[in-house]
């Protein structure tokens, strides 16, 4: 794995090694001193041609816990909106000897055109483009599920096999359902997806998910965690007229809410990427409800994505050896502070 | 008019039927049999070559005026030659805009000047193709280039109003207006083909609806005033449905594809290349399928290139940013041989007919698409369908390196072009030498 570009190019081995690597992560940053040397003297670029400051700072976040030099570069004020190529932007980031690229992009596919284009040397991370996928969103996500629902004890090298995860929302725009639904299935998870008919791609019945257009008939299954998706404002005024009636429709059906979230099975849980916008997609009640892990998952962000960098840029120790690092992520919890020590080195 | 020099084309198979002798002298086929010679003729050995009539292209996009970075007439033109092209539509969204007979004359005449192929310049329906009132299609009708196909290819004449005014229009000199079917609301910012590859990249889909609402309703309305139709580069199963059913009422259409959606998939998007970003955007197999039969049967009355050079700097970059189009014309009968001549879905014959003849009898060009037969011009291609080529599109003679068929292994070669008797291609290598004006 040279770059992490899409859920969809994880296997299962990989994906479970990248949330055990993420819960080291996680373990490091309880401490008191949570920086670690890993990654001293590696740049790592913010390459954001999109505003979000919440992806922006949990990557910088991550990328300087590993003691990694962050240079942010946003398109807003820069050359790009003077009419910078992406392609002359990657070459100027290459020349100044950029060892990853976080990139995130209005157009679908940029981040792999810039993975296979030879613009640049360095590992691809994609954090978020056009309508296509935000792998690390969907790991922290996984991440956040495994931690909650796989059961007592350590979590360490296991899946989410068998938990039912409703997905609720704008799904055609949205690039966190596509990476889910992909990361999920591979780890095992059966997803349901729930949306207008409006708000669902063509073709979605080839996506290894099954899909409803009524959120209660789903929530009457018992899943074992619901997943908000942020349904834009401006979807109502686009083209056709908008995608639904009215706000207070789309919260009559699809809104979650004290009601609905009591229906839920106790042990479930409430996730949404964020931002989120109260009052439409999710109410006060089951936004701020202790059984919504809604914060916790911004925590958990840094740590995946401290686990992908410290993957993708610390060569043969990362999983470049497969057989090496299989030794070393493999070992039983005992060993963890080995592991760690490891981390550290 | 001609150079004068003369071609024996000794034991060449005509259609790729039986073998025989053909002489082109004075710009003409002179004669025809197998014992015909010409001491004086510059003799090419035929043995194995197909000869068929001139390729006629009735949808090119040549790019002059306005977008010389990316192809000239004269570059294109030659491209066009060394596919096996005796003549050539140029589509008429250059700029300026071809939607005055000054500027489809200036096409002609450089056309003309080049001498690589005839070049039969295409009038935009509406002016600037804005879409909003007819531009002076008598005008360029009547002028030297002689225009019969009108088009605003690129952009829909979606305005009903104003469609079945130009279809009832161009019934006064005998033109066609060519509907590049593309209904622009249900396709606003769209990228490629909608459906199961689409949802997954996250790219905004160009549904088949789109495409055939526009060729149901200009069908109709064509039938409704009694006017000509050409509906350009169909792609989708149910516009060949459509285009079979106006055929079955009677409704005077005609239709045709692209080699590329004759063989290429939406699968290809899978890595965001935009090499393989076009409009219409590459469909499934089961489009590609519907298509093939389509041409097998009849249903599609031709094979167009929509040969679209862009730069590079057009196509090197994220997907969303690149211009639609590929180039064709140097692939063009190398495909239609793979998918239907290869595959037994037809003869040299009928490629003849949906390359040459109903393509020269659609655009009303009245000396190509010729039978080869003796006394007719000697607008001729000769094929040599054994051979096979990796394609290099840094080797082509178009500008643009816009190939879909980069790398890939391609049936057949073009071996010699003649145009009026005049050969613009020998043993496959263009005749930049003599091709100069000869008029």
């Amino acid at each position: 794995m040279k770059h992490l570009l899409s859920t969809g190019s994880l296997s299962h081995k990989q994906a479970v090694r990248i949330l055990d690597t993420a819960g080291q992560m996680a373990a490091t940053q309880a401490r008191e001193i949570k920086k670690l040397p890993t990654l001293r003297g590696r740049t790592v670029v913010n390459l954001f041609f999109e505003d979000s400051t919440r992806t922006r700072i949990s990557f910088e976040t991550a990328a300087k816990r590993l003691s990694a030099d962050v240079i942010n570069f946003s398109a807003k004020g820069s050359s790009v909106s003077k009419g910078e190529s992406l392609k002359d932007t990657a070459l100027t980031l290459q020349a100044m000897g950029a060892d990853a690229v976080v990139i995130r992009h209005h157009a679908s596919g940029a981040p792999h055109t810039l993975a296979h284009s030879g613009w640049t040397h360095g590992a691809v991370i994609n954090a978020g483009d056009g309508t296509h996928q935000h792998p690390t969103q969907a790991l922290l996500d996984a991440f956040t599920l495994r931690r909650h629902l796989s059961g007592p004890g350590d979590v360490t090298g296991r899946d989410l096999a068998g938990l039912r995860v409703a997905i609720v929302g704008d799904v055609l725009h949205s690039r966190v359902a596509r990476s889910n639904v992909q990361l999920l299935h591979t780890l095992g998870a059966d997803v349901t997806l729930v949306a207008p008919p409006t708000l669902l791609p063509v073709g979605v019945d080839a996506w290894p998910a099954a899909v409803s257009y009524h959120l209660d008939e789903v929530i009457d299954t018992k899943p074992d965690a619901i997943m908000m998706l942020r349904v834009q404002r401006e979807r109502m005024s686009s083209a056709g007229g908008g995608f639904f009636p009215s706000p207070l429709e789309y919260t009559r059906g699809y809104g979650l809410d004290a009601r609905r979230l009591a229906a839920m099975p106790e042990h479930a849980i409430v996730l949404h990427p964020g931002p989120m916008n109260r009052g439409l997609e999710i109410s006060a009640d089951a936004a701020d409800s202790p059984r919504a892990v809604i914060v916790e998952q911004v925590a958990n962000g840094v740590a995946v994505r401290m686990a992908v960098l410290y993957l993708l840029l610390a060569g043969s120790e990362g999983t470049q050896d497969e057989t090496r690092h299989d030794q070393t992520n493999d070992q039983p919890n005992d060993q963890t502070t080995k592991n760690e020590t490891k981390v550290d080195a | 008019m001609s150079t004068g020099r003369k071609y024996l084309l000794r034991d060449v198979a005509p259609y790729g039927g039986d073998r025989t002798t053909v002489l082109l002298a004075d710009g003409v086929v002179a004669a025809i049999g197998p014992e015909v010679s010409d001491d004086d003729a510059t003799v090419i050995d035929g043995r194995g070559l197909v000869l068929l009539p001139g390729l006629v292209d009735l949808h090119t996009h040549l790019r002059e005026p306005g977008r010389e970075d990316a192809e000239t007439i004269r570059t294109g033109t030659r491209a066009a030659a060394l596919g096996g092209f005796t003549a050539v539509h140029a589509m008429a969204n250059t700029t300026p805009t071809q939607d005055t007979a000054g500027v489809v004359e200036q096409v002609w005449r450089l056309g003309r000047d080049a001498g690589w192929v005839d070049v039969h310049p295409v009038g935009a329906v509406t002016v600037g193709l804005e879409g909003e009132r007819l531009a002076e299609l008598g005008a360029m009708a009547e002028s030297r280039a002689q225009v019969r196909v009108f088009s605003d290819d690129g952009k829909c004449v979606h305005d009903p109003v104003l469609m079945r005014r130009a279809l009832e229009y161009v019934k006064a000199f005998d033109g066609v207006v060519a509907q590049h079917a593309q209904e622009p609301r249900l396709t606003e910012n769209a990228q490629m083909h909608e459906g199961v590859v689409s949802a997954e990249l996250g790219l905004a889909g160009w549904p088949a609806v789109a495409e055939e609402a526009i060729i149901a309703r200009d069908v109709l309305l064509a039938e409704h005033v009694g006017s000509r139709l050409h509906v350009c580069h169909l792609s989708t199963a149910g516009s060949v449905e459509i285009i079979r059913w106006a055929k079955s009422r009677g409704i005077d259409v005609t239709a045709e594809v692209t080699p590329h959606h004759l063989i290429l998939t939406d699968e290809l998007a899978r890595g965001y290349d935009p090499t393989f970003k076009v409009n219409p955007p590459l469909r499934t197999q089961r489009d590609v399928e519907a298509v093939r039969a389509g041409l097998a049967d009849g249903t599609i009355d031709i094979v167009a290139t929509d040969h679209a050079p862009h730069t590079r700097e057009d196509k090197d970059c994220e997907w969303a940013a690149a211009a639609f189009g590929m180039t064709g014309l140097e692939t063009a009968l190398s495909v239609v041989q793979e998918t239907m001549v290869d595959t037994g879905r037809m003869t040299w014959t009928d490629v003849a007919r949906v390359l040459s003849e109903a393509p020269a009898r659609i655009g009303r060009v009245s000396d190509h698409g010729r039978p080869i037969a003796v006394g007719e011009p000697a607008n001729l291609v000769l094929v040599d369908p054994a051979a096979r080529r990796v394609i290099n599109p840094e080797e082509q003679a178009t500008k643009s390196g816009n190939s879909p068929f980069r790398g890939r292994d391609l049936s057949g070669c073009i071996v010699a072009t003649f145009l009026r008797g005049r050969a613009t291609v020998l043993d496959g290598t263009s005749c930049d030498e003599d091709v100069v004006v000869r008029w």
